[in-house]
């Protein structure tokens, strides 16, 4: 029964498994092989070894695991048989990887094999030896294979010379050993020695200068082989379909550009037979374009002369004309490498590449998308920007992404009106709204605050695309804001730049409550929403009722973002109504990642838009919004993104973070004692950072060394018109009583003019059961502060 | 440098596979099958090259079998192309019109006999 199974050959087996008609069946042949194979490596059977194991190499193709048989594998390969030696080796190629430990063991028999003179054995050993030599193997047998180098065989010859290529790339301090045959085998006439050769040669060239160098020697005798290789004519053994072995060819070309690559001289002898190549070779098949492909890529990586450049560019331009999209892919691909250095030469091929944007094909597509974004320069943004938008309406989700944001970045770089600028990145969000970068809301609304005759186009706009479609949120973050801040402009009912909209103020309600309403918007957007209606209490000449109704039902939404809003905002209208005019006025212009822009001291403002004040990420929320005295970096404006916040229901809206301080600097200015009362002491110590001449710290710190601890100490403070203060978070808001760890805090003072400087501070606080308020202006500020 | 090389049927059956690079056996197969997905779902009218993870595959159909070559960012795509077709010649002349079922019968054969391509690119 084993006898009978053991000798099924592999074609039955096959023929068996082609049979299964599930991949269960196929799994059950091939376990019921298997075991067989496994009881007939046992027994040892010398005679059907080899069909054994051809079997289970057939089976390891298909996915299962073979690792029984690396053993076997060695006992064949040690056999004198050929057609023993034969599997073998195939089965060590594929079942004995460097992984494997029996991996050395096959290392004596290929010395052996070798060293035999039977040229099939010899180039049995060799391929084995090129497929899965490891680093030891090959140091051994490296002067065995460089003697096989110069055999009189063509065949053991170039099988040595592919060896000797694997060799070379596991272990390259092997190069000296293979350098100097090089040279002689350059003479070959058997083409595939010749190849392998040019291999060994490439290999050798990337892995060491010092054979670089040596073999720049040798561009003249390489240019000649591949002129005659041009030049000659038909040779039916080596010509593709009309082209002389363009596999040489292309190997060859490969070479001289790493020879050619950043040197003059080489360069220039390869100079004429580049372009002689280019116009000789044969372009209307794929053998052709292969050739003149490398070509070009050769053309543009040495220090070619202008023309040739210019040909090289013409080529590829040639390329995208063709029909066949293989080319077209190669050239938008080698044109894209090109266009940093050669942009003008790129440029005369535009046209052709925005014809290539509306490829039904994936990968040209985004291979055209690229280039073409690459392209666009000062004078052909306008059109360029028209294609991409037609592009971004029709391509697949996946590049919609790429494109709107390339299309945002080449607007910001070129665009030559404001107006345009607004109306492009408009058009991109009305398109492809979700796939835009985050920070696409926040430069459209910096462009727009900064447009200030756009205003009421913009606010135009924005209203008509958003009572079209609430779904898009950047879109609609930003049409709400723009509502919120120009809705008087949206009212007034003329502006030149667009059709007359007769707007009415309740239709502007109802759609900011649509968009609060509507389940597709985000958080974000509801809370843009709410603020905008919001400051439109102000801007809108009737009377507030429903506004008013709005805020005070979010005030119980679940989302704590929108219930902290509204309560601040119901707030600002029961018991702040005289202020709520100054507070929703218009927003100053930010600057972009700027620090805050600062202050008129006791001068109620808006409270300003969080950029990226990245060292201050959250402040003490004041508790009133009244009495600012400075800056208040209270996120309950419009907040870009609004920092997430801890909950607070109602009433208290205090909230202190103990973030710790930086630690001051060393402090070569006196410090200051500028306050003390019934045991509370505020200390100011200074630091000019070398750095900067206009930039003072000032760190606040409050000790206690009263009995009582002091609660709710907040510390706030004033400077004049021209310089700019920063209040970062403090320690903590409670000083510990009887000398415990005292509450620092930083001001950062920019005093840009040198001014002498004031500083007025504010303390509130809980002392003894007492609340405590203190305004005073410090004295004796030490020169050095401000000089 | 040549990555792999597949010989696969629209079914997904692997006729012929030659890895120059260590890949798991298990992985081996998913990459197979992603492989030969990708190359299933291009019409005739789109490219041979494409970019799967940090290779470039280029494929050639025959019929219902795919020759599929991962190669990596330093291969000229034509030239691979051209050996593809270059070697389903020699296996044409080498088998006399050659088909599908050859491929898989002597798929042995086809592995000592592929190997002496070796990696030439």
């Amino acid at each position: 029964m084993v006898a009978s199974s053991s000798s099924l050959k592999l074609q039955d087996l096959i023929q068996e498994i082609r049979e299964a008609k599930t991949q269960a069946q196929e799994r059950e042949v091939i376990q019921k092989e298997c075991a067989h194979i496994r009881a007939s490596f046992r027994d040892g059977d010398p005679l059907h070894r080899h069909r054994q194991l051809a079997k289970l190499l057939y089976v390891h193709m298909l996915g299962y695991p073979a690792h029984f048989g690396q053993m076997e594998c060695l006992k064949l390969i040690a056999s004198p048989r050929f057609t023993d030696k034969r599997v073998g080796y195939l089965g060590a190629m594929l079942l004995l990887d460097e992984r494997q430990d029996a991996h050395l063991l096959i290392t004596n028999s290929i010395k052996n094999d070798l060293s035999q003179g039977i040229q099939a054995v010899q180039g049995l050993a060799l391929c084995t030896l090129s497929a899965t030599g490891s680093a030891e193997m090959c140091r051994d047998l490296a002067t065995e294979v460089e003697k096989l180098l110069l055999q009189p065989s063509a065949y053991v010859r170039k099988k040595a010379v592919l060896t000797a290529v694997h060799m070379i790339r596991k272990v390259p301090e092997l190069s000296n050993i293979f350098l100097p045959p090089c040279a002689q085998l350059l003479h070959e006439h058997h083409h595939g020695v010749l190849l392998g050769t040019i291999m060994l040669i490439t290999e050798l060239c990337e892995r060491s200068p010092a054979a670089l160098k040596h073999f720049r020697k040798m561009v003249p005798q390489l240019v000649h082989i591949l002129r005659t290789l041009v030049t000659t004519g038909y040779s039916t053994e080596h010509s593709i379909s009309g082209v002389s072995d363009p596999f040489l060819q292309v190997q060859i070309l490969r070479l001289l550009r790493i020879l050619g690559r950043n040197h003059e001289e080489s360069s220039e002898t390869m100079n004429d037979l580049l372009a002689q190549v280019a116009t000789n070779t044969d372009t209307s098949r794929n053998a052709g374009n292969a050739v003149l492909f490398e070509t070009v890529l050769t053309i543009m990586d040495i220090r070619s002369a202008a023309g040739l450049r210019v040909l090289a560019v013409n080529i590829l331009g040639r390329f995208l004309l063709n029909s066949d999209r293989n080319i077209r892919y190669v050239a938008l691909t080698s044109l894209l490498r090109l266009v940093q250095s050669d942009h003008s030469a790129v440029q005369r091929h535009r046209p052709t590449v925005v014809e290539c944007l509306r490829e039904p094909d994936g990968s040209l597509s985004r291979r055209a998308l690229e280039l073409s974004l690459a392209l666009v320069n000062s004078s052909n943004v306008r059109a360029m920007t028209q294609e991409l938008q037609g592009f971004l309406e029709s391509c697949p989700p996946d590049l919609q992404a790429d494109c709107a944001s390339g299309i945002l970045l080449a607007a910001e770089r070129f665009a030559p009106t404001k107006r345009w600028h607004i109306d492009t990145t408009l058009r991109v969000l009305m398109t492809a709204g979700t796939h835009v970068r985050d920070d696409a809301v926040a430069n459209l609304t910096q462009l727009i605050g900064g447009a200030q005759e756009l205003h009421a186009y913009s606010v135009r706009r924005l209203y008509s695309a958003l009572a079209e479609d609430i779904s898009q949120q950047p879109l609609v973050q930003v049409a709400a804001w723009c509502i919120g801040e120009y809705g008087d402009l949206l009212l007034e009912g003329s502006c030149e730049e667009t059709e007359p909209l007769q707007v009415e103020e309740e239709e502007v309600l109802a759609l900011l409550e649509r968009v609060l309403q509507s389940h597709m918007s985000l958080p974000a957007t509801r809370g843009y929403a709410l603020t905008a209606l919001m400051k439109l209490s102000t801007r809108l000449r009737g009377d507030n009722n429903r506004i008013r109704q709005v805020v005070s039902v979010y005030g119980s939404c679940l989302d704590v973002e929108l219930q902290q809003r509204a309560v601040e905002y119901n707030t600002l209208f029961r018991k702040y109504d005289h202020m709520r005019a100054a507070i929703l006025e218009k927003i100053p212009l930010v600057e972009r990642g700027g620090s805050q822009a600062d202050e008129e001291a006791k001068e109620s403002k808006e409270t300003a838009q969080l950029s990226e004040a990245a060292p201050v990420p959250t402040e003490p929320q004041a508790s009133k919004l009244l009495d600012l005295l400075d800056l208040l970096d209270g996120p309950s404006g419009d907040a870009q993104h609004p920092p997430p916040l801890d909950p607070t229901p109602g009433g208290a809206l205090i909230h202190l973070l103990n973030l710790p301080c930086a630690p001051p600097p060393p402090a070569p200015i006196p410090n200051l004692k500028v306050f003390e009362r019934e045991g509370l002491q505020l200390n100011l110590s200074f630091v000019r950072p070398p750095g900067t001449r206009t930039l003072l710290l000032i760190t606040v710190t409050a000790t206690n060394t009263s009995g009582g601890d002091v609660t709710h100490f907040i510390c706030q403070a004033a400077v004049p018109k021209s310089f700019q203060l920063q209040l970062q978070a403090p320690s903590g808001d409670t000083v510990p009583a009887q000398g415990g760890l005292p509450t620092t805090q930083l001001l950062r003072i920019l005093n840009p003019k040198k001014a002498p400087l004031r500083l007025k501070l504010r303390l509130t606080y809980n002392h003894f059961g007492q609340s405590v308020q203190e305004i005073f202006e410090v004295n004796n500020l030490p020169v050095e502060t401000w000089q | 440098m040549i990555k792999f090389f597949l010989m696969v049927n629209k079914q997904g059956q692997t006729r012929l596979s030659k890895y120059y690079e260590h890949v798991e056996i298990n992985k081996r197969t998913l990459l197979e099958t992603e492989v030969i997905k990708s190359c299933l779902s291009r019409s005739s009218e789109q490219c041979s090259f494409i970019e799967y993870k940090d290779f470039k595959l280029i494929y050639r159909q025959y019929a219902a079998l795919f020759i599929v070559v991962g190669v990596n960012d330093t291969e000229n795509e034509m030239a691979i192309y051209e050996f593809i077709h270059n070697f389903v010649e020699v296996l044409d002349d080498y088998f006399s019109r050659v088909s599908e079922l050859d491929v898989s019968f002597f798929s042995a054969v086809n592995q000592v006999f592929h190997s002496t391509w070796q990696r030439t690119g």
